[in-house]
């Protein structure tokens, strides 16, 4: 996708703040298939962090784990100073904190695009009905769709539904974003639209961590590039270090199928 | 997306119309020959079946017609909802059980709703024994015949003592061979306005719980419903009820003679029937709940607790809405079957609709008129049933495109 490079958003990376999210010898288990090992891994405030890897390395499965859609096993997760655990309180403050948009959108289909972005803001920020739609009115046209509100999903491109996911995630004012492969299910036709969006999330200073396929995304707004391979990181680095100069032949293999399949 | 004055799509007067073309191989020729083919068997077998009964019935000397309803029944009835004795007509007769099996079926389909419900969701449970139980009452009560439920029940209910040595389980309760007996009051003017209180109330929640609910949406802040739902639907009639000087004059009932008097009776024929339908029933609308709750993507749970919210909201305000599209046909069905297999009835002598027409039917010799009463009741109250749920099903449809 990347052949136009366009211009890298500044970095909003702050090293003076406490870390957003920091992974600390994390192992997790499906049966025993063990599909986290030993992650450690720390994004500071503000850095914007792309995930690549081939299918089946546990790249969704590590951000899942990050507002508990999925639990680990052994380690440590700490996301915005909180712990998490089995303390459903810590998990409620967390996932206010944590946005997630998904390869599928998962948008809820039996109410209007406005009443999606409402939703949660109403009934988990306790917000006045009035300002949540405001609210949500702000991010449809920062995401460029406001026209779109009173429609239902199903009557939305799949461009447009993932625009309206991102919307309905940021209508929380998450402090972190995490999007799990968000352009995989599109037509390519689409994909730009929805890379935009991110791109101008970026530039807002969010903290944001994209599983994606995307190398002229992740050249352009990511501070870092981590590449996992059988549950586990394998190099981790600056996007150029990473796609020039890759160390293993494991990387080596992947942005050679990568670049094949474009 | 662009707009329609220059969209050349709507710019035409629709399709060209194409002549029908008069030859076997053209598609419509075929659909008309096929129609009116079909058309015509239909015709000719109902005219044959007429043809024939009307024969058969100048043969055998039989009168038609309804002219039978207005002589004196001469049956008795065993409950009935209505005032009735054998001296009334056969129309009331009919009458009695046309309300006996709509009391069955409404009270059955609420409480297979309930239970239902329930169990569907436990076996959905994370709750290990839970959704075992669940899963075990589902897969034995569905896989015998309901008939066979019907006389289990019943058998258990004629085994119980008689009157004499009625089990008295708690006081003014009695069990026994002849029903159960439950204490009630006598029922006068007070109770009347007290009931049409607690109507009100309910009325008067619904309207309260809507104020609540625009409250929140103005300020942000969640109001509880249910104190003021209980004072409304409890307080109220109690209120009114103590105003009219709260008369109280209990009707337990108690053994004089060889059986009971005074309470209210639910009989045996009844509570049988009424049992072994609920949970027949129960056992399929559970299935039907947990597949409409399964039909929701596993993705809507992730979106939603993404966003924060907690399980319990989750079911109501995201799965629920979308399950009920999946829900709705089959429990229609559900229903259905609950109604038409409340004739079973027959088989255990409580006195529906089936049982009371069958009697008059062999007094009076007017088979087909009775097979035709009994027809129209259930084409009745199925369509009914039919119609209020396509109507709520269109209501709660997804619109897409």
């Amino acid at each position: 996708m990347g052949e136009t490079m366009e211009a890298p958003v500044a970095s909003a990376m702050r090293t003076d703040a406490p870390p957003a999210i920091r992974l600390e010898g994390v192992n997790k288990w499906f049966g025993a298939l063990h599909v986290l090992r030993d992650i450690n891994m720390t994004v500071a405030t503000g850095e914007r962090v792309v995930v690549c890897g081939p299918s089946g390395s546990g790249k969704s499965t590590m951000i899942r784990c990050i507002n508990r859609l999925e639990q680990h096993q052994e380690g440590r997760i700490v996301v915005d100073n909180i712990e998490l655990s089995d303390d459903l309180r810590s998990l409620d403050a967390i996932r206010r904190e944590v946005g997630m948009v998904f390869q599928s959108f998962n948008l809820f289909p039996h109410l209007t695009v406005l009443e999606n972005c409402t939703l949660a803001p109403i009934w988990v920020r306790r917000m006045p009905k009035k300002e949540a739609e405001a609210l949500a009115m702000e991010y449809l046209e920062r995401v460029r769709i406001p026209e779109q509100a009173a429609k239902y999903p199903g009557q939305l491109s799949g461009g447009q539904q993932q625009r309206v996911a991102i919307a309905r995630a940021l209508c929380m004012k998450p402090k972190i974003m995490l999007f799990d492969e968000p352009t995989s299910a599109l037509d390519p036709e689409m994909i730009k639209e929805v890379l935009d969006t991110m791109v101008m999330l970026a530039g807002t200073g969010m903290t944001m961590i994209c599983v994606t396929h995307e190398m002229g995304f992740a050249r352009q707004v990511a501070d870092r590039v981590v590449f996992m391979d059988r549950g586990e990181i394998v190099e981790s680095g600056e996007p150029e270090a990473i796609f020039s100069n890759p160390q293993t032949d494991r990387l080596k293999l992947f942005l050679s199928q990568i670049l094949r399949g474009h | 997306m662009s707009s329609s004055a220059t969209d050349p799509r709507l710019a035409g007067a629709g399709p060209p119309k194409r002549p029908l073309r008069l030859s076997w191989s053209d598609e419509r020729v075929r659909g008309i020959v096929w129609q009116v083919l079909v058309v015509g068997i239909v015709l000719f077998i109902g005219w044959w079946l007429w043809s024939n009964t009307v024969h058969n019935l100048e043969v055998r000397r039989i009168a038609t017609g309804f002219g039978f309803l207005d002589r004196e029944a001469g049956l008795p009835i065993g409950e009935s909802l209505i005032p009735y004795e054998p001296t009334d007509t056969y129309l009331t007769a009919l009458t009695v059980g046309v309300l006996n099996t709509l009391k069955v079926a409404i009270i059955g389909i609420v409480l297979a709703t309930i239970l239902g419900t329930v169990v569907g969701i436990a076996r959905l449970s994370k709750n290990w024994l839970l959704s075992k139980i669940a899963g075990f009452y589902v897969e034995v009560i569905r896989d015998l015949p309901l008939l066979l439920q019907l006389l289990f029940w019943y058998t258990i209910l004629q085994a119980l003592p008689g009157p004499r040595q009625a089990i008295n389980p708690i006081e003014g309760v009695f069990l026994s061979n002849r029903g159960m007996k439950l204490p009630f009051i006598e029922w006068t003017a007070a109770h009347w306005w007290a009931l049409l209180a607690m109507v009100a109330g309910i009325g008067l929640t619904v309207l309260y719980a809507r104020v609540m609910r625009a409250r929140q949406y103005a300020d942000g802040q969640p109001r509880k419903v249910w104190p003021a739902a209980i004072a409304l639907i409890l307080g109220l009639p109690l209120a009114v009820w103590a105003a009219f000087g709260a008369p109280f004059t209990p009707d337990i009932p108690a053994l004089r003679g060889f059986n009971f008097r005074g309470g209210i009776t639910v009989s045996p024929e009844f509570f049988a029937l009424l049992i072994g339908l609920v949970t027949y029933t129960a056992g399929f609308i559970a299935e039907v709940v947990r597949a409409g709750i399964l039909s929701v993507s596993q993705g809507q749970w992730e979106a939603a607790e993404a966003l924060g919210m907690r399980r319990g909201e989750i079911l109501r305000k995201i799965v629920m809405p979308q399950a009920l599209r999946v829900i709705i046909p089959p429990l229609t069905s559900n229903y259905l079957n609950l109604t038409k297999n409340s004739s079973l009835a027959v088989a255990i002598g409580y006195q529906d609709i089936v049982s009371i027409a069958n009697t008059t039917l062999n007094q009076t010799g007017q088979a087909i008129e009775g097979i035709a009463i009994i027809m129209l009741v259930y084409l009745t109250i199925s369509l009914s049933i039919s119609l209020f749920m396509n109507w709520y099903n269109s209501k709660i449809a997804l619109v897409e495109r």
